[in-house]
């Protein structure tokens, strides 16, 4: 009689650590961990080296130090005053800007331009090919240098708007005027502001008229009540062509409750419209856009736009021609065949690249460095490096912004890519 | 019986018609315009909006072209000519200023008696790249490409012949020490692949060098890298990254579908950071940073540190791109490959890579046209690539104050570039297509 034992295991050896799969997997990890850790531990090292021979430390205290630099444009209250930090602020919220600005003009545009490439129309499709080719195919810096010279070189100036017969007019029946200093847009004015500043008359005999955070507040909160009881109002729809089969007629509610809302918030704080004058050498009142914004933004749109045309494009394409056949077949208008069934196919095809458009666009606007906008790469990355000297700080809270912006932009990607995916069994 | 029917018919041709033409207005030119300029309200809306648009531009650019001048030294010269034939400055264009200065644009600061290297380097490398492009040509001239790199580098920056050789020697060390250490131990042989190449070259390969070009001094005059300006810049650094750059991102796009968590969260990390934050900063930091980070008082060229900067961030594009190529490959493949008992390296080489770098090579194509015309943001850290140079011709006396010529040529030349390389990227995406049906 025999008893079954185990076979005596094999004591571990060492040529094991290379030779049996189990555990190389182990060592080359270990390997490649020591090869990087040593790799960062040099780069550390010589930094240290590097900064200790300079005689400079490493810290982020620079950020409240007083900046002492202008920046021509601001979307929040600075001056040269405050901090580096602030500065940094007011170039995050520029980038955001002129990214955002960009994002929905190229979408509008990338969207037209796609849909009409596609057209049966001979001239309008060929026009379109070369507007995609040629902006594709063309640095986007030299399309940002070239609308800038356009804007700077060929606008008129602001005192060719004078006299009696003036060498150019503002457009719009006298509402924007466009010079070679940047774009005048008329602005909102409030007469019953609730806040902001002091209530100036712009011209002697007009209503003083004043802005504010509060005002604009107001506004918003009114619109986003607004948008919810819209939200209900569709939702409850819903729920009776559910119940019912008939969907009540709503457009005028919804347009009801749109728009009366605003209108009386307008009417309470006495919305006007300020339109831009000339007064003196330049233009007064109104919103400016500088040429450098308006160079960045519209380069950025047409550059963008083109290559969101060539998604779009490949999307409505990627839809086979048999999916509205049958909704056609099964009945459907031609709107609702869109809304209902091209679109929401096309749109897996098209959402994922738009997206990485966005975030290519949310990166191409450090180009701003070309006409001079102060965006983050301008006050933090630029002119806040140059005073301090501090190089390694900066550049790593500037990389460390536009990281995570990508990231962002990014998780919003994979969240709609993982929503939409299509389940296959 | 069939006889009563022919009676009652009163008439029968028996001869057939002649075939009429179609009416006018289905045929020819009438019918394509009814078909695809005016088939509904909008398209004739849209048709005669679109005409209107192109004789708005061309009325306003065309006389422009038209009333161009070539033969001027100055912009004082042709606005003097303008003006002979009673025209302002605004009423025609200077092309002058391209006829004067274009070997500045495209060769930059190059020594004008050797502008026939970049030129030769340029179809070197065309040569070198068209096994990779069109496989009807024999796979022996791949042989070619592996020694274009050396070739360019030769006849872009010269001198001695002898450098370039030795580190061609050095693959040869590696070559020979896999051959004859891998029948004594497999892992003898990949190790001494490894260390005698880095040994030959870290300590052989520069005193062999500098002996042999001091008695055999063969090898063309020597320019260095702040000669380089113009298109040649953007060419160099853009073709130098994407040779560089295509294994490295190979290399980053495998060890991302690696299964070892170390390995592949490192390459996730690298490839994420450096794809996160725009080229212009990673370029501010080769300018600013790189000096911090290498061991205290090691200085090199601009130019390197441009084109390190540029091969990494191109890499983690490509790491994408081809990461796409490997992904888009069936399961089997891979069960295929460790069934048949290879290696992870030898199922790589003989069956996953071959066919994922071809699905990527349009892919790699498109990053490489990314890159090219991204090589023009050199110019914020001091470089001259062309747009840089229209601005040092623009400061010059003889042309202060031209614009829209010089960026019309650069524009026109990167169009060229860029077009035919997205021809090319098209016409492989078509023929891949077809292939897999």
């Amino acid at each position: 009689m025999s008893t079954l034992t185990d076979p005596p295991k094999p004591a571990f050896r060492l040529s094991q650590l290379i030779y049996d799969t189990r555990y190389r997997s182990i060592t080359i990890q270990l390997v490649a961990l020591l090869l990087m850790v040593l790799g960062i531990g040099w780069l550390v090292n010589n930094t240290v080296q590097n900064l200790a021979a300079l005689g400079k430390d490493f810290n982020f205290g620079f950020l409240d130090n007083s900046a002492g630099y202008d920046i021509n444009q601001r979307l929040i209250d600075y001056n040269s005053q405050m901090s580096h930090g602030r500065a940094a602020m007011v170039g995050i919220l520029n980038t955001l800007l002129v990214a955002f600005l960009g994002c929905v003009t190229a979408t509008v545009i990338g969207v037209i331009a796609g849909v009409l490439r596609l057209s049966k129309n001979w001239v309008v499709s060929r026009l379109m090919a070369v507007y995609v080719e040629g902006f594709r195919n063309v640095p986007l810096l030299l399309w940002i240098i070239l609308i800038f010279s356009i804007m700077s070189e060929s606008m008129p100036q602001p005192k060719d708007f004078r006299g009696a017969e003036p060498a150019a007019s503002m457009i719009f029946s006298d509402h924007v005027a466009v010079t070679n200093r940047g774009i005048w847009i008329p602005r909102l004015g409030f007469t019953n502001s609730l806040s902001g500043n002091e209530a100036v008359a712009s011209v002697e005999g007009l209503p003083a008229v004043a802005t504010g955070g509060a005002d604009w507040a107001l506004i918003g909160v009114t619109l986003l009540i607004s948008i919810i009881a819209i939200g209900f109002v569709r939702t409850r729809a819903s729920q009776l062509q559910e119940a019912t089969g008939n969907r009540p007629t709503t457009w005028y509610l919804q347009l009801g409750l749109l728009v009366i809302p605003f209108v009386i918030v307008a009417l309470f704080l006495g919305m006007t419209v300020v339109t831009p004058f000339l007064k003196g050498f330049n233009f007064t009142e109104g919103t400016h856009l500088r040429n450098s914004l308006i160079a960045l933004w519209i380069a950025l749109s047409l550059y963008t736009g083109a290559f969101i045309a060539e998604i779009v494009r490949a999307g409505i394409l990627a839809v086979s021609k048999g999916q509205s056949e049958a909704a056609f077949a099964l009945g459907m208008r031609p709107n609702r065949t869109m809304n209902l069934v091209i679109l929401p196919q096309a749109m897996r095809v098209i959402v994922p690249p738009l997206i990485s458009q966005y975030l290519n666009l949310a990166k191409n606007s450090s180009l701003a460095i070309a006409v001079g906008y102060m965006d983050v790469r301008a006050t933090l990355g630029g002119i806040t490096i140059n005073q301090t000297g501090r190089e390694l700080e900066g550049m790593l809270l500037l990389g460390g912004f536009y990281l995570l912006l990508s990231l962002l932009i990014s998780s919003v990607m994979n969240y709609f890519n993982n929503r939409t995916q299509l389940r296959e069994r | 019986m069939s006889d009563t029917n022919t009676h009652s018919v009163s008439y029968v041709r028996e001869s057939m018609l002649a075939e009429s033409a179609p009416p006018s207005t289905e045929t020819g030119t009438i019918k394509w315009m009814r078909e695809n300029l005016f088939s509904s309200v909008l398209n004739s809306v849209l048709t005669v909006l679109s005409i209107l648009v192109v004789y708005w531009a061309v009325s306003k650019i065309g006389p422009w072209f038209w009333n161009s001048v070539w033969d001027a030294g100055s912009l004082t010269e042709c606005r003097e000519i303008l003006a002979a034939k009673g025209m302002t400055g605004h009423d025609g264009a200077c092309f002058g200023v391209i006829k004067d200065r274009w070997q500045q644009l495209i060769f930059g600061f190059y020594p004008s008696e050797y502008y026939w290297r970049p030129v030769l380097a340029l179809l070197v490398f065309f040569v070198g790249i068209t096994p990779v492009l069109f496989d009807s040509v024999p796979r022996k001239m791949l042989i070619l490409t592996i020694l274009t790199p050396f070739v360019m580098y030769l006849l872009l920056w010269g001198g001695a012949i002898w450098l370039p050789l030795m580190v061609v020697a050095g693959f040869g060390v590696g070559y020979l020490a896999m051959k004859f250490l891998s029948p004594v131990n497999g892992l003898l042989g990949t190790i001494g692949a490894i260390i005698l190449p880095l040994i030959f070259w870290l300590y052989l390969a520069g005193p062999i060098a500098g002996w042999l070009t001091f008695y055999a001094p063969i090898g063309f005059e020597f320019v260095p890298s702040k000669s380089f300006g113009g298109f040649t810049l953007s060419l160099v650094i853009g073709i130098v990254a994407i040779i560089l750059s295509l294994p490295l991102g190979i290399l980053l796009a495998l060890a991302r579908q690696s299964n070892l968590p170390i390995i592949k969260y490192s390459a996730v990390t690298f490839i994420e950071v450096i794809r996160g934050v725009p080229l212009i900063v990673w370029l501010f930091t080769a300018s600013l940073l790189l000096n911090y980070f290498l061991p205290p008082g090691t200085n090199f060229d601009l130019m390197l540190r441009v084109i390190i900067m540029v091969t990494l961030f191109s890499a983690a594009y490509i790491a994408e791109v081809v990461r796409g190529g490997l992904a888009a490959l069936p399961k089997g493949q891979y069960e295929g490959g460790d069934s048949l008992g290879l290696s992870y390296w030898q199922s790589m080489q003989l069956i996953i890579l071959p066919q994922a770098l071809k699905i990527s090579i349009p892919g790699i194509v498109n990053t490489f046209i990314g890159l090219f015309k991204d090589t023009t943001l050199v110019v914020f850290i001091g470089l001259f690539d062309p747009i840089g140079l229209a601005g040092a011709i623009r400061a010059s006396t003889d042309w202060n104050g031209i614009y829209w010529e010089l960026f019309i040529f650069i524009g026109v030349m990167f169009f060229i570039f860029c077009f035919s390389m997205g021809r090319y990227s098209l016409y492989l995406e078509n023929k891949l297509q077809r292939e897999h049906r």
